[in-house]
């Protein structure tokens, strides 16, 4: 998708591969030809660059056609560069600036205990997205309004535009930040499938505290020539990449 | 004298009664809530009222993804930070899905006086203004007040509502009919028209009353809703009085006097003058002293309309 809309980000969508496959094939509630069902649980993409992969797992499970993915990026197509909400199906907010993913999804999981609606609200952040302060006003509200229908999962691969996180902005000692915030932690294997589902299934049962999964991660996953290649977060593969990485991932 | 009266109060007791009729309107406060007037509706509705701390742009996240869930959210705080302090979260979460967020903020313009500079806000119409899909409503009192904060819950879509700090005096009976998207005429006239807004209608027909004496017959326009504008009235000002003066508490540049700007640039052009702060920043001082000192008063006006008679063909 990416080769072929010549732009994107494809570091920072192989590193969530496992996390949204998981939520979309095993954890999620959700009817792809209803939508807008309003039980259904919510997954909401904060780092909004990972839009082709959310694309992927949406087609995949039937939300439009999976031949639609090669429109990404292009002129006409419903697929933006980052996630735009009026035009697909599926996708619950739109999405690109940094930060705002997880404040929408308090609102989101407020408002299903509002209704008294049993429908779980996941949001997956990055981890250098976590340096924006709205973050963290929005990890502090959580805890405190007690939504316990809140899952955030933090795609930690380490790496982020410029570096690594330890360099540009040190997240550090990232977990015991959550924990000090209110909330229950866990920290897992990102490309653990069974991991990740233990994890998931845990979460569930925790109440009155949000939920947030430190899923380590590497940024680039599977392609040898991307894998913790910083480069590899806003640049697409040409031709001959794209080809190495298909055969790669194969 | 007209009755004056407090639009936040206002706000507050109206919001409170559209609790009661509608159980899906939510409402959010940045700790201002005694402020904003929120409190009336947190009072009785407490568990649906959020108050989000010193915290705006994660107000309005919330207040977004209320909204996407079917909620009606309203959302207060004072002028200057939203959409001040979160601009980009009003742009992203709100204007480019088309949310169905109320922002409704008090303490606009320099009327909210000897906080000083920080606290004025004289940027805000400009900002929301730019961005596509949002209605933006600027009442003049606290009737038009209420029949505003009515039509926001109503219809769907963003909204943003401006109100100020000071009691204004009533400029509408209890059987005004507010059409959103239409100006109001105030006072009738054939030789020039003032539009404003906000604390500037009052204003403008004490303005218009003294000209009127020294024979200048002034029509006043009410441009409540600045956006949409009603483009049709100032075209037809334009036509009929072939001047007009504008009259804002915001800054000259992107507020109501660069909306008619443009629509009589497009349509029917005329001489104009604005009633607004030019390119500055204000100070502490009481209400009135400031807006004496920035000219925005029925003083001001009269002088705007002099000149853009003296310079009317």
């Amino acid at each position: 998708m990416i080769g072929e809309a010549g732009s994107g980000h494809p570091g920072g969508s192989l590193s969530a591969v496992e996390i949204v496959t998981d939520l979309y094939f095993r954890v999620l509630r959700h009817k792809p030809l209803d939508p807008c069902w309003p039980e259904r649980d919510r997954f909401i993409l904060s780092k909004g660059h990972a839009a082709p992969l959310l694309y992927a797992a949406l087609a995949e499970c039937g939300y439009f056609p999976v031949e639609e993915l090669l429109t990404l990026r292009k002129l006409e197509s419903r697929l933006q560069g980052h996630t735009d909400c009026r035009l697909i199906p599926g996708v619950e907010m739109t999405a690109g600036a940094l930060g705002q993913g997880l404040s929408f999804a308090v609102g989101v999981a407020l408002a299903g205990r509002l209704d008294s609606m049993d429908y779980r609200v996941y949001v997956l952040l990055g981890d250098g997205e976590c340096d924006e302060g709205q973050v963290w006003e929005a990890a502090m509200a959580a805890a405190h309004f007690k939504v316990d229908n809140l899952v955030a999962i933090v795609d930690n691969n380490g790496l982020q535009l410029d570096g690594w996180n330890r360099d540009i902005m040190n997240l550090a000692p990232f977990a015991e930040k959550w924990r000090a915030f209110g909330w229950h932690t866990v920290s897992v294997d990102g490309h653990d499938l069974a991991r990740l589902d233990a994890a998931f299934e845990q979460v569930r049962s925790v109440k009155g505290q949000p939920s947030v999964i430190i899923a380590r991660t590497v940024k680039g996953k599977g392609v040898s020539f991307m894998e913790n290649q910083v480069d590899f977060h806003g640049k697409a593969p040409n031709a001959a990449e794209v080809a190495m990485a298909l055969k790669e991932l194969e | 004298m007209s009755e004056i009266v407090s639009l936040r109060e206002t706000y507050g007791k109206t919001l409170a009664e559209l609790g009661r009729e509608n159980p899906d309107i939510v409402v959010l406060d940045a700790d201002l809530s005694k402020s904003t007037m929120t409190h009336f509706f947190a009072s009785e509705f407490p568990g649906r009222f959020f108050d989000c701390g010193i915290a705006e742009q994660n107000m309005v996240g919330i207040a977004a993804g209320l909204a996407a869930s079917g909620k009606t959210p309203f959302a207060s705080t004072f002028a200057v930070f939203v959409p001040g302090r979160c601009f980009d979260q009003v742009r992203m979460s709100v204007a480019q899905p088309g949310f169905n967020v109320k922002l409704v903020v008090t303490h606009g313009g320099i009327s909210v006086g000897e906080d000083g500079t920080s606290h004025q806000s004289i940027e805000d119409l400009a900002l929301i203004g730019a961005l596509p899909g949002f209605t933006v409503i600027v009442p003049a009192d606290a009737v038009e007040t209420d029949r505003a904060v009515r039509a926001a819950a109503s219809c769907c879509g963003p909204f943003y509502i401006r109100l100020g700090r000071p009691k204004l005096p009533l400029v509408f009976g209890e059987d005004y009919h507010f059409r959103l998207g239409k100006a109001a005429t105030m006072k009738p006239g054939q030789d020039v028209t003032i539009i404003a807004i906000g604390i500037m209608v009052s204003a403008a027909l004490e303005a218009a009353e003294k000209l009127g004496h020294q024979g200048i017959d002034c029509r006043v326009l009410n441009m409540s809703t600045l956006k949409p504008i009603d483009e049709e009235a100032i075209i037809k000002a334009a036509r009929e009085t072939g001047a007009i003066v504008t009259a804002e508490e915001h800054l000259e540049h992107g507020g109501l006097g660069s909306e008619v700007a443009q629509v009589t640039a497009k349509h029917q052009p005329v001489p104009l003058e604005f009633v607004a702060i030019k390119d500055t920043y204000a100070r502490s001082g009481k209400d009135g002293e400031l807006l004496k000192k920035y000219g925005l008063t029925a003083d001001g006006i009269e002088a705007a309309v002099r000149s853009v008679m003296a310079r009317k063909k």
